[in-house]
């Protein structure tokens, strides 16, 4: 089980540049997700005039069945953001889909205990409760990388590949490299992060 | 003595490193310590280095403070949290011990105990900032501590001929914002990178330590180019460590080839640190032939 929690307002409002396109997964039924809380923010970015178009839908972590629905969803094309309700894999997946654009977690992702979804295996969610992906172009940097580092890459890469696993690609590097490509290098300077893990008390 | 006050002095700051012995006999250390590193700055002191198991830091750099000589405290975030890290900061500053360099630290599983639990609960950056919180009398809970602060010479380490150079350069900007003074690199072998590099390094404004390994044979070379991340040593010098065996054996030619590096990087640098791994004895004589 998980519960998905809208994050701060003014967090959400930081990460919007642009146009902006909502894209929210009602998710699978092991989750919870914040439907008032929701509709509010979605309502009131739509009265702000920013908003091309809004898709609620589910599963959005079966990249082949969001294909699907957004085939109809012309007006994500003129958006500059992607901002996703959902949980973390979720945005890793519309990151992933949509490499030019700036993709925003609108959420934070929280473990319970139970049953954990069925989702594809390219992306992982540590439902950590403070979700880094606004910071990190929407590569985790907990699954993607070795060590878990939320501060920038360690000194471990060679040729791009982590020392740890040499099959699996720097996990900063490729922050490194999305980041450039979205024009979000500015995401670097961010303040030193610190984790809490008492998130998970809850 | 803290090392930050020599770079202010505009000297040219040598430190070289050792290992503390698996198990509990450090009289060896120290010896070779006072017979071939006395002459410089100061030495760094590793912790568990390449996660393999080992004396600790902290003691290790007491039992080289009453020796006479200045030791400089590595410090990692593999094996500790944040309660453990900050503690041992307390304890060292209470020994006299006030150079640290902050590393976020190999991964478990690159080492001798390859099934234990990698902590990593900070990191080389969130380190240097609990330091700085630290020094301004408050703790990473924000707890007040009592009497006066510790204050230490903060140092890190970058990794100037990673192929990842802008990823290593960011993360060499947070380091300075989180409160790095100094910087220590991987070893170079390839002056021009490490020049450009310093180029691009020096907008920040922090003194940086030349990296450098005296390499022992051809063998040696190869298994760092293809096993350790950030260095390669180019053909030409794996070409004359293979052309006379037992010159490279001797350290003759991994002294100069070490000696030349240094000579050529130094207008670049504010200091060099020599990882001798085992060749301490042959640190007074590259730094004779580096001119230092």
């Amino acid at each position: 089980m998980l519960i998905t929690e809208l994050k701060n307002k003014d967090v959400i409002q930081s990460q919007l540049n642009g146009k902006v396109f909502i894209l929210v997964c009602h998710g699978c039924k092991e989750i919870h997700f914040p439907e008032q809380e929701a509709d509010a923010l979605i309502a009131e970015l739509k009265d702000s005039g920013i908003v091309t178009g809004t898709l609620i839908t589910d599963y959005i972590c079966n990249v082949e069945n969001l294909k699907l629905r957004l085939q109809k969803q012309a007006a994500i094309a003129d958006a500059d953001t992607v901002l996703v309700l959902s949980c973390g894999v979720g945005v890793q997946t519309v990151a992933d889909l949509f490499p030019h654009k700036r993709v925003c977690a609108g959420c934070d992702t929280y473990a319970l205990p139970g049953f954990q979804g069925v989702t594809p295996l390219q992306h992982n969610c540590k439902q950590c409760g403070e979700c880094f992906l606004n910071l990190t172009g929407g590569i985790c940097p907990l699954t993607a990388c070795s060590k878990g580092l939320v501060n920038g890459q360690c000194g471990g890469a060679k040729n791009g590949m982590c020392e740890v696993d040499p099959n699996m690609e720097c996990g900063w590097e490729r922050i490194q490299k999305r980041l450039e490509k979205i024009g979000r290098l500015d995401a670097l300077k961010c303040p030193v992060q610190v984790r809490n893990y008492a998130t998970n008390d809850k | 003595m803290r090392i930050t006050e020599l770079f202010d002095n505009g000297q040219f700051v040598v430190t070289a490193e050792v290992g503390p012995p698996k198990g509990i006999h450090i009289d060896h250390l120290i010896d070779e310590a006072k017979a071939h590193l006395g002459g410089i700055t100061a030495v760094n002191v590793t912790d568990n280095q390449s996660s393999v198991m080992r004396m600790g830091s902290l003691p290790t750099c007491v039992a080289l403070k009453n020796a006479g000589l200045t030791p400089i405290l590595q410090l990692t975030c593999r094996d500790r949290n944040r309660i453990a890290l900050q503690s041992e900061l307390l304890g060292a500053a209470m020994l006299g011990i006030d150079n640290i360099l902050c590393l976020t630290g190999d991964h478990t599983t690159m080492g001798d105990h390859p099934g234990a639990k990698p902590v990593f609960d900070l990191d080389s950056v969130s380190l240097l900032h609990t330091v700085c919180q630290l020094e301004k009398g408050i703790d990473l809970g924000g707890q007040p501590l009592v009497g006066e602060p510790p204050k230490f010479a903060k140092g890190a380490v970058v990794s100037p001929c990673s192929d990842s150079v802008d990823a290593q350069l960011a993360k060499m900007e947070r380091k300075v914002m989180a409160g790095a003074e100094y910087f220590q690199t991987q070893a170079v072998f390839d002056s021009e990178k490490f020049i450009s590099f310093m180029e691009k390094a020096k907008q920040f404004g922090k003194p940086v330590q030349l990296g450098v390994i005296i390499p022992k044979s051809a063998g040696m070379a190869k298994f760092m180019n293809s096993n350790v991340a950030g260095v390669h040593v180019p053909q030409h010098m794996i070409d004359a460590l293979a052309a006379d065996k037992e010159r490279a054996k001797a350290g003759i030619t991994g002294v100069e080839i070490a000696a030349q590096i240094i000579r050529e990087c130094r207008p670049y640098c504010q200091g060099v640190h020599i990882m001798a791994l085992g060749w301490e004895a042959k640190v007074p004589e590259l730094l004779k032939l580096a001119g230092i």
